[in-house]
């Protein structure tokens, strides 16, 4: 078939697309970009692994559960792990020297623990944006 | 014309026209370091013990939502809106924590683009509610109309009734939760996320989905393009055990009847599909 044959649920090693670099089938050779997701969008988390910092979020927002950020995952862009970021669209890198756990959940919770400092602190790209070009 | 040149201003000075972008990676890292905190940096500080009301009879959509965010600028956490009397979008844009609730119903778009406020509803809701909704909770007591969670991208949105047709349509993430039964083509073009209907589903459930889970218990009128049945893992009982129990909609046998429907996949890509192969899938 000319389309994708990725799945997430294809994924048999939680370093396959550090290994891999991205660009796995023809398809994907051919277009010089990988096709469909680089994780398993539908993982649900596992809530014994939840890290200290995610359950005082939790209790600050109000909420039973991590809500959004279940939806939130490690993923792997450019053969480097990295978090999507919804606000600005765009994948943010994990640091080189950061040392990852061994499986996908305890990685997911890390990625949600970044992406909320990144997405409130006063240096998020859309908080610079907000400064420069808000209108009220 | 002044406020432009303001802003013009602000952004040269930012060095954002000034930006050299060639020749340099346009990947953003992380900073370990980050000193953020829990919510935005400029979203108001609240108090959820601080309680204030406001009275929308004789107010338009445009006063309610300028109340509601003048209520959060006074530190007020928790706000009691009486007498909404249906009308079309309000408590929209909400992007700070609140403790929100609205007694009566809502007419359309009610409580879109909200990022994070908790919302309890006692009556009904029009079409598109929670449109585009970010983060938080949003509870209705009653019904719900068309496109309900309309575009969802995250939080959970939760009628304890039954809900029209197009539910979740081109949702990008979050719970959609119905008590009842929904309507026809539920989940069509759903991209990723997870819809629990305790009831029945109207026909082409999941038509045209991209990715993401959709869980019914009742009957299935019938499935739509690329919605295939799924196993029903563990993981997936677990987190529909705790997600229903959550919101009082948890049926008294269980979660072990209900069906998992997600994408055949068949579609990614769909433009670059021989003709043959396009007329196998539809």
């Amino acid at each position: 078939m000319a389309g994708t044959s990725y799945k997430g649920s294809q994924i048999t090693d939680v370093d396959q697309f550090i290994k891999g670099g991205g660009i796995e089938s023809d398809r994907e050779k051919e277009i010089g970009q990988h096709i469909g997701y680089r994780y398993d969008v539908n993982l649900l988390p596992d809530y014994e692994r939840l890290t200290p910092f995610l359950k005082a979020y939790m209790e600050h927002m109000g909420w039973d559960d991590l809500n959004w950020l279940e939806d939130t995952h490690m993923g792997y862009e450019e053969g480097r792990p990295a978090v999507f970021d919804r606000n600005i669209n765009g994948w943010v890198t994990i640091p080189e020297d950061m040392a990852l756990p061994d499986n996908q959940q305890d990685r997911d919770m890390i990625a949600r623990e970044l992406l909320i400092k990144f997405q409130m602190s006063p240096n998020h790209p859309l908080a610079q944006l907000n400064k420069a070009y808000r209108k009220f | 014309m002044a406020g432009v040149n303001e802003q013009s201003s602000a952004s040269h000075e930012m060095g954002m026209h000034t930006e050299q972008l060639s020749g340099r990676s346009q990947q953003t890292f992380f900073d370990l370091d980050e000193e953020g905190g829990f919510t935005y940096t400029d979203s108001f500080d609240v108090d959820y013990n601080k309680r204030t009301e406001i009275d929308c009879n004789n107010l338009d959509a445009k006063q309610i939502n300028l109340g509601l965010r003048d209520a959060m600028a006074n530190g007020y956490g928790t706000v009691v809106i009486k007498n909404p009397g249906a009308k079309h979008s309000i408590a929209v844009g909400i992007l700070n924590r609140l403790n929100l609730i609205i007694e009566g119903s809502l007419g359309y778009f009610g409580c879109g683009l909200i990022d994070g406020p908790n919302v309890r509803i006692t009556g009904r809701v029009g079409w598109s509610c929670a449109e585009n909704m970010m983060a938080g909770t949003i509870v209705i007591e009653k019904n719900a109309g068309s496109t309900f969670g309309a575009a969802l991208r995250g939080g959970d949105l939760v009628c304890k009734g039954s809900v029209g047709s197009r539910t979740g349509i081109d949702m990008k993430g979050g719970t959609i939760l119905v008590g009842g039964d929904t309507g026809a083509f539920s989940g069509f073009m759903m991209q990723r996320g997870r819809m629990v209907v305790c009831g029945n589903a109207g026909k082409n459930l999941g038509d045209s989905m991209y990715d993401g889970i959709i869980f019914v218990g009742g009957e299935i009128k019938d499935l739509g393009i690329d919605a295939v049945p799924g196993e029903v893992t563990d993981l997936d009982r677990a987190w529909l055990t705790r997600k229903l129990k959550m919101y009082d909609l948890l049926p008294a046998k269980g979660v072990d009847h209900f069906k998992k429907i997600v994408a055949g996949k068949q579609l990614w890509n769909y433009d670059n599909l021989e003709p043959t192969e396009k007329k196998l899938i539809l």
